[in-house]
């Protein structure tokens, strides 16, 4: 089959490679409907996430069709429409067992590397590195799906094959933030990032009842997006001081949440990002936390910092302070959407939540490293290339 | 840095983490040694489960009475914590890293039987990775595709 490969940094090629097989009695095989690029992918295309390998299929952000399924699945049969979490959760360990299944035991195949670089390894995801169990990516004609009746989930029928494509991850991520960051009535929430993600974010903190929600980006059509989508002001932090706006904003307290949804190749203008570039390449710092450090300064004493982007390795210059003297809970995780992805079909279908505006573009296959270069560099407005590899 | 130096630097610090070289060691005292520590894993299983009449789970009963266990509920409701350890003193040779490395330490072997017994128990099966785990064979890959076919006997646990 054809598959979008990793072959370097900054490299990708669409391949053949060999057909996925059931390897264990509860996977199934899923063709592909559609995949997308997510911010994550920017990270490991770039070079930033360790333990890539040439030849690797990379993208977890997908929905298919099943076409075979191993003798351990229950819930699905061929022909079903599912959608599939990126990440792979077992559903019996305490970490699934307790909502947290980003965090499974049983799925990350290669434990030794990540407890190398983390202490303890996360779970598995669909084509993101070696260190996080090295299966195989979704953005291919067939994918294997291991712990099916656990990460797989139906379609009804009333939701459209885009809207619930992004229900893999963009959307359960976002949903997560909002919600372990403790978003109530009456909370201002800040969100630094308009992807995806922060989108996604910016409209979960919205229906769990914020107040306010302000979220944070330079890229015009992007602001302009999460205004009219999703319903939330926004800072053009190019044009302003974005703490001081902040403040203003908020009768001088500060957002009582800011949820990051940046990365660690966050952008900006001031002299700490030459700095925090150079000391990247240098692999003295392995990421660069510009939006992490900005959203702990502007929170409120006693906020909360949740931070969905991803980070893979050691930051410099981290307000430690801040953090100590104003209080603050800080928190992040990989998205557990096991524990979402029900309830957040339902509000797809209820109209509470319309992610179809994200893909901004549809490419085949064949043309995914040009929809990548387009996300990669913003180009033509690109939020979500959506990746069709079917006619 | 050229994108080279930045994956092979990165790949140098990744097998030196996979393969954490552990300190010169100091005179055997009990249990002190990285080598004479007890593997162990908690399982999300009542310990009823997890010895079954008393004897070692799948696929760890394999190694006969090589092994000592230690078998204690887990508080907080979190199963059961297993702890296996080789009765056998390993010879330094065997736990050097050359030897680790090379998949040739048993501590590896028990390591992954441990990881397994846990997965069975939990999850009725051990998960299996992607086959074949490439179709490109280049220097750096060949590095990742080595520290991933040991990673599964190596790790703090
Ligand atoms: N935690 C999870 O499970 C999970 C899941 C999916 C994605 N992610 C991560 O979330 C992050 C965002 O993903 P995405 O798909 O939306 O990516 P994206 O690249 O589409 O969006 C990132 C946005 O951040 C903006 N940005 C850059 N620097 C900024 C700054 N200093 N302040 C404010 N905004 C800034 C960019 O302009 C861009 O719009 C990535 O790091 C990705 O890896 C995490
Ligand atoms: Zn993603
Ligand atoms: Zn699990």
């Amino acid at each position: 089959m054809k598959a979008l490969c990793w072959e370097g940094v900054n490299k990708l090629s669409v391949e053949r490679v060999p057909d996925p097989e059931l390897r264990n009695d509860q996977d199934m095989i899923v063709r592909l409907i559609a995949g997308t690029t997510c911010g994550s992918d920017l990270h490991l295309i770039g070079g930033y996430i360790p333990a890539m390998r040439a030849g690797d299929v990379i993208g977890h952000e997908f929905l298919g069709e099943v076409v075979e399924t191993g003798p351990g699945v229950r819930r699905h049969k061929a022909g079903d429409r599912v959608v599939v979490c990126s990440f792979v959760g077992c559903g019996r360990c305490w970490y699934c067992a307790n909502d947290l299944w980003s965090l499974c035991d049983n799925t990350n195949t290669n434990p030794g590397i990540g407890q190398a670089l983390f202490g303890y390894e996360a779970g598995g995801i669909f084509g993101y590195s070696h260190a996080m169990g090295g299966l195989r990516g979704s953005h291919a004609e067939y994918v294997r799906v291991p712990f099916a009746d656990y990460g797989a989930f139906a379609v009804p029928e009333g939701i459209d094959d885009t809207s619930a494509l992004f229900v893999s991850d963009s959307v359960p991520t976002g949903w997560m933030g909002a919600d372990l960051a403790g978003v109530k009535p009456g909370d201002v929430v800040a969100v630094w990032g308009c992807g995806a993600v922060g989108q996604m974010a910016a409209r979960a903190a919205i229906l769990l009842g914020a107040e306010r929600v302000i979220s944070i980006d330079r890229l015009p059509e992007r602001l302009a997006m999460t205004e009219k989508h999703i319903g939330s002001e926004t800072i053009d932090y190019t044009s302003t001081d974005v703490a001081a706006e902040l403040r203003e904003r908020t009768g001088g307290r500060g957002p009582d949440v800011c949820i990051e949804a940046v990365g660690m190749e966050a952008h900006s203008d001031g002299p700490m990002h030459l700095y925090d570039q150079a000391k990247q390449q240098l692999r003295l710092q392995t990421d660069r936390p510009t939006a992490v450090r900005q959203a702990i300064h502007a929170c409120r004493k006693a906020g909360t910092v949740f931070i969905l982007g991803v980070f893979a390795g050691a930051v410099d210059k981290f307000p430690l302070g801040a953090v100590i003297n104003k209080g603050l809970t800080v928190r992040g995780a990989q998205q557990h959407g096991q524990r979402y992805i029900p309830m957040l079909l339902e509000r797809i279908e209820a109209g509470e939540i319309q992610p179809s505006h994200l893909a901004t573009h549809t490419l085949s296959l064949d043309q995914a490293p040009t929809a990548y270069d387009m996300f990669k560099h913003k180009k033509d407005g690109c939020v979500r290339a959506v990746i069709r590899p079917g006619p | 840095m050229g994108r080279l130096n930045r994956v092979a630097l990165g790949l140098a610090a990744l097998t030196a983490g996979v393969f954490a070289l552990r300190r010169a060691r100091p005179p055997r005292v009990n249990g002190d040694r990285a080598g004479d520590r007890w593997l162990t894993v908690t399982i999300n299983r009542p310990p009823a489960d997890v010895q079954p009449g008393g004897a070692l789970p799948a696929p760890l009963d394999r190694f006969g009475d090589r092994l000592e266990s230690r078998v204690l509920p887990a508080p907080g409701n979190r199963g059961t914590e297993l702890a296996v350890r080789l009765k056998e003193t390993l010879p330094a040779l065997v736990t050097s890293v050359p030897a680790r490395l090379m998949g040739k330490d048993p501590r590896q072997e028990v390591r992954t039987a441990l990881r397994d017994a846990k997965a069975l128990l939990e999850a009725g099966e051990v998960m299996r990775p992607d086959t074949p785990p490439t179709t490109h064979h280049t220097p750096a890959g060949k590095v990742v595709g080595l520290l991933s076919r040991r990673s599964g006997g190596e790790g703090v646990l």
